[in-house]
């Protein structure tokens, strides 16, 4: 008896702590009115880029309206109320640089987990990172296969990355203290997942647009969907 | 000291300077290094280089010869005093004079009498009234370009302005500013106009560089915080190769643009399929 | 009118290890922690070059020995396009400042102003003895910028700002840049304590006899040196000054308001980055005399004393030097041609630049007189004495197209640049140097160098810097600009690639050549024949002291001096040279 009594609580316990009691956030950023015509990008001026598109014009990432009137690159994280320290996963994010362009175009990364800035094109491209509180990142990489590492000291939102030599290039990285945040997809939509019960703030940042927040509450177990609506800015 | 008097080294050195020589006059004959191809107006600056080319080189086989021989010629010997000449007379010192004065001289004159002074004033003085305006503003390690648009003006530029999607900080408010044609950053060709007088106006955004068209004998240092100006007339067809001449980071040696001469429809056919400034910032 | 004469024969006493080898304040021994000083440094300067050569022969090329030896710096083999800049900003610095400045100037004009005046040490010899410290601090400095996390300064020898004023603008502008300015100050004013020295001690310090009229012209050189030293490098000691104000203080006076680096603001407003040019210009082109008028002035005694032929017109010789020194105050804006400066300006340079070919003519025809029926003894020392001639020829002649301001608008920053300064102020105030050490080395160290290797270290050294630099001519007459980390992004620069693997080639079999010379220079130090009061049968006064001069130079009487410098061969006499002590009198027809 004294048994039984014991072992459902620590039952409990340990259900609540390894999947029942974290939530997951889920949700869609959408744009409201009409979608701007995508800006291009010529690369008229550095052949070797230019051959690699086929001589044709991309088009820049800066804002991306999906076919569903969904926002793509949009970072959503956390903004205030998480409690309790987190210790970056081992294994690296990448930055790839691949056809004169940044991929992803915007991504979260952890205070002190590594980042892999990799070249896949054959010729230079230099990695410059211009924080404001962690240390400024200036790197050539002249050749193919290069991978060149990185790791931030202190959150900030948003590390800008740009290509000097290409300098249409641009990337932008969330830098956390913890692991809740998300890039919105092809379908505008990001997932928080494993965040312990509680009330936050949720920022949705955009590098064009602006930022969004909501404060929410969740409860252990729950998934819980919000919506952010962006605005072209006149 | 009889090893130190030996013909050897005079021999060693007429050796040197003739067999060198020669072959480097078969070196560069052959794989034709020379000046680029000549592609603008100024054509001076090759009748100035070539003269004094030419007087240099002359110079410089005589001079060297002379050199050599004098090695090999008067190596020690143990029978033979050195001929005693102090040089204190005064038609030795004339003799000692002379040839400093000749050539400084020769080269006075390959140097401004042929026109040196001239087409230096030319560069730096004022272009015709109907000049074609070109802009261009480095930044590390790309050049953007800008066109005036119809109306043959630039718009204002306030630094303060610029962004991602104003690179070069245009004034929205200006009303020149409307009808420019902007490429930013690496993206952009200089198209330029044949037989047409060209200006290009240069600027930077950070550091000093130095827009270089080696086929044109054109290049201006790029200073940030003042514009700088240098024009030409494009004589022949085809696409060039502008290149940055000034140290200006680790991207220095890959900062480079597309020139392209066209004749004069064809470029104004070109500009006015392009976008401008007035449609695209927002 | 013969100046200070000691009045007290100094008594040596033994000194102890520290005092006699190293706080040191013997002009002797000072000279040669200089010498070994800027040897140290000359062949730091030449394996950065090699790095340099390497990269420029095989761009994109792993190269896995490079990773082992520099790291970071080339990881997977491939060196990095910002420790490229380093390197030339490096090579540069070091080459033209620790060792054809200290290490050229440093040594021989202390080494040989006090013995070939005939006094006993220089005018203030504490103060000797701080300039070498000073300048060790400095190399210490500079030397320690290499091991900084983002690397030594990348901005190019010249600093143009704001490429070296804003710390983001290329990685080597951090605190790699503040080091070099630090560095850089330091050995400014190691520079001028020397040049204080040199100048009070010529005027004051002469033995009895010693005219001005009887100095040899290396003396001359080495004066004129010290002087157009002290009045240009106070300027760049202000501009390094400014610019570290501007890095760390937040002043403009080099960045101008509305800059945009990498997309940031710049805070800085108000400034102008020519006038860092003119400043660093305004020491710069003197410099390229500081370094070549001791040279200059070497190569002259070196070869009159080897053709056993009066130098020819000596004092046209001594106003050429003097006129190339006050002619080198007023040419710096050739280098501008293209800056942006006032075009009148350019007019201007054009002119006094073209005027200093005048008397750099003359002097170099003069040598090529004292060649002239002499009676050539080719000792290692003279053959560098007139491989400084041959190199120097080439070199002077095409600063005829760069000082011509329309044909530098298309060879401006182009690799014929590189190759004339090398011709010029690089490789012949090298050969300078080293005829120098060859031909004093007996006096400094009591030692004969060996005579074969000297002359095999002469003959790798001259044809391996004509097939160096010879090619770079036509490389910059095609367009090529200097640099570059790689030539391969061109279709103008790429048709070198080959060009560019035999120079690299060249570049290793001359450097090679050094390292028997460093071998030739340690062993003969211990090993070598012992050498004569005069093994030159030369006649300056160095020549009648001791191999090598006890400390305080002569006995207890300073030496007295009836003669100029280069009687050699005179007619009617005995022997072919005259020491300048000889009181015979010899009646020249």
């Amino acid at each position: 008896m004294i048994k039984k009594l014991l072992t459902l609580p620590l039952l409990i316990l340990v259900a609540s702590f390894s999947f029942g009691q974290n939530a997951t956030l889920k949700g869609v950023v959408k744009f409201k009115g009409e979608a701007p015509k995508p800006r291009l990008i010529s690369m008229k001026a550095d052949r070797q880029c230019d051959a690699m598109h086929g001589g044709k014009p991309v088009t820049a990432e800066d804002v991306v309206v999906n076919q569903n009137g969904t926002l793509k690159w949009v970072f959503v994280y956390v903004k205030e109320g998480v409690k309790g320290k987190y210790s970056p996963p081992a294994e690296p994010v990448v930055l790839d640089q691949q056809g004169c362009l940044y991929h992803p175009h915007v991504f979260g990364i952890m205070v002190g987990q590594k980042l892999e800035v990799r070249n896949s094109d054959p010729l230079l491209h230099n990695v410059h990172s211009t924080p404001k509180k962690n240390k400024p990142f200036n790197i050539g990489q002249p050749v193919k296969g290069m991978k060149s590492y990185y790791t931030f000291t202190v959150p900030e939102v948003m590390v800008p990355f740009k290509c000097d030599v290409h300098p249409w290039m641009s990337a932008y990285a969330g830098v956390l203290d913890h692991p809740f945040f998300s890039v919105t997809d092809d379908k505008g939509e990001f997932e928080i997942k494993n965040l312990p019960p509680g009330t936050y703030t949720i920022e949705a940042w955009h590098e064009k647009l602006g930022t969004q927040t909501q404060t929410i509450t969740v409860k252990a177990g729950e998934t819980k969907s919000i919506e952010f609506t962006f605005e072209r800015k006149k | 000291m009889s090893q130190n008097q030996s013909k050897f080294h005079g021999l060693l050195f007429l050796f040197f300077f003739i067999l060198g020589s020669i072959a480097s006059v078969w070196v560069v004959l052959r794989n034709g290094w020379w000046l680029p191809e000549l592609a603008s107006d100024r054509e001076t600056i090759d009748k100035i280089f070539v003269t004094i080319f030419i007087i240099a080189g002359i110079l410089f086989v005589l001079s060297e010869l002379a050199l050599s021989y004098f090695i090999f010629k008067y190596a020690g010997d143990a029978r033979r005093k050195a001929f005693y000449l102090p040089g204190t007379t005064k038609k030795e010192i004339l003799w000692s004079i002379l040839p400093g004065v000749l050539v400084v001289m020769i080269l006075e004159i390959s140097a401004e009498f042929l026109g040196g002074a001239s087409i230096w004033g030319k560069i730096h003085g004022e272009p015709p009234k109907d000049a074609f305006l070109v802009e261009i503003t480095g930044e590390q390690f790309a050049w953007s370009i800008r066109y005036p648009g119809p109306d043959g003006k630039f718009g204002k530029v306030d630094p303060k302005l610029i962004s991602y999607d104003n690179p070069l900080g245009i004034d929205m408010s200006d009303e020149a500013s409307k009808d420019d044609i902007v490429f930013p950053a690496g993206e952009g060709v200089l198209y330029l106009p044949l037989n047409h007088p060209v200006v290009l106006l240069i600027r930077s955004k950070d550091v000093i560089h130095s827009p270089f068209i080696p086929n044109f004998r054109v290049k201006q240092d790029a200073v940030p915080g003042m514009v700088t100006r240098t024009w030409f007339v494009p004589k022949k067809e085809g696409e060039y190769e502008l290149a940055c001449a000034e140290l200006c980071g680790l991207g220095h040696y890959r900062m480079k643009s597309l020139v392209v001469v066209k004749p004069m429809e064809e470029v104004q056919e070109w500009l006015s399929q392009q976008t401008p400034a007035g449609d695209i910032y927002w | 009118m013969t100046g200070h004469e000691h009045s007290q024969v100094e008594v040596h006493h033994k000194e102890g290890f520290i005092r006699k080898y190293i706080f040191s304040t013997d002009h002797k021994t000072i000279a040669k922690q200089y010498l070994i000083t800027g040897i140290i440094w000359g062949f730091i300067g030449m394996i950065l070059s090699w790095f340099m050569r390497l990269q420029l022969a095989y761009p994109n090329q792993p190269i896995p020995l490079l990773e082992k030896i520099l790291g970071g710096w080339a990881e997977g083999g491939i060196l990095k396009p910002e420790f490229y800049t380093a390197l030339i900003t490096m090579h540069g610095t070091i080459m033209v400042f620790f060792l054809l400045t200290a290490g050229l100037s440093g040594t021989f004009s202390n080494y040989l102003i006090p013995l070939q005046i005939g006094a006993r040490d220089m005018a203030f010899p504490v103060l000797n003895m701080l300039s070498y410290w000073v300048f060790f601090a400095a190399s210490v400095v500079m030397l320690i910028s290499f091991f900084v996390q983002t690397g030594p300064a990348g901005a190019g020898w010249t600093m143009y700002p704001p490429l070296s004023a804003l710390k983001n603008a290329v990685p080597g502008s951090g605190f790699g840049t503040t080091l070099w300015l630090i560095s850089m100050a330091l050995f400014i004013v190691s520079s001028l304590l020397g040049a204080l020295n040199y100048i009070t001690t010529t005027l004051n310090y002469r033995t009895k006899g010693m005219s001005m009229g009887r100095l040899p012209i290396t003396v001359w050189g080495m004066f004129v040196t010290a002087i157009l030293g002290l009045l240009s490098f106070p300027v760049l000691l202000a501009g390094a000054v400014m610019l570290i104000f501007d890095r760390e203080f937040g002043t403009s006076f080099f960045v101008p308001s509305g800059l945009v680096l990498g997309g940031q603001p710049v805070p800085h407003e108000g400034g102008n980055p020519i006038l860092w040019q003119h400043l660093f210009w305004f020491l710069g082109h003197p410099e390229v005399y500081i370094v070549l008028l001791p040279a200059v002035s070497i190569v002259g005694e070196v070869l009159a004393t080897n053709s056993r032929k009066p130098l020819f017109a000596y004092k046209i010789c001594v106003g050429a030097i003097i006129g190339i020194g006050a002619l080198s105050m007023i040419v710096w804006g050739h280098h501008m041609y293209v800056s942006g400066m006032n075009p009148i300006l350019g007019e201007i340079f054009v002119v006094t630049t073209l005027a200093i070919s005048f008397p750099t003519a003359i002097l170099i025809f003069n040598y090529l007189v004292t060649v002239w029926r002499g009676s050539l003894r080719f000792t290692p020392g003279m053959l560098f004495a007139l491989g400084f001639l041959g190199l120097f020829i080439p070199g002077a002649l095409t600063g005829a197209f760069l000082a011509t301001a329309p044909v530098d608008i298309q060879l401006h920053d182009t690799y014929f640049v590189v190759a004339h300064f090398h011709f010029t102020m690089a490789t012949a105030a090298a050969f300078g140097m080293f005829a120098g050490v060859y031909h004093w080395f007996p006096k400094m160290f009591g030692r004969m160098m060996n005579d074969k290797l000297g002359k095999i270290h002469f003959w790798g050294t001259f044809i391996g810097v004509y097939l160096i630099f010879f090619p770079m001519f036509f490389q910059g007459i095609a367009g090529v600009p200097r640099r570059y980390y790689s030539f391969t992004e061109y279709n103008f620069t790429s048709q070198f690639i080959g060009l560019n693997k035999f120079i690299t080639i060249a570049a290793f079999i001359a450097g090679a050549a050094q390292f028997i010379f460093l071998f030739n220079f340690f062993w003969s130090m211990f090993k070598g024949p012992k050498a004569d009061k005069n093994p030159w049968k030369a006649n300056t006064l160095e020549w009648q002291a001791d191999s090598p001069p006890p400390h305080g130079n002569w006995g207890p009487e300073l030496p007295v001096v009836y003669r100029g410098p280069y009687e050699y061969s005179v007619p009617g006499a005995e022997e072919d040279y005259i020491p300048q002590t000889a009181s015979i009198k010899v009646e020249a027809k």
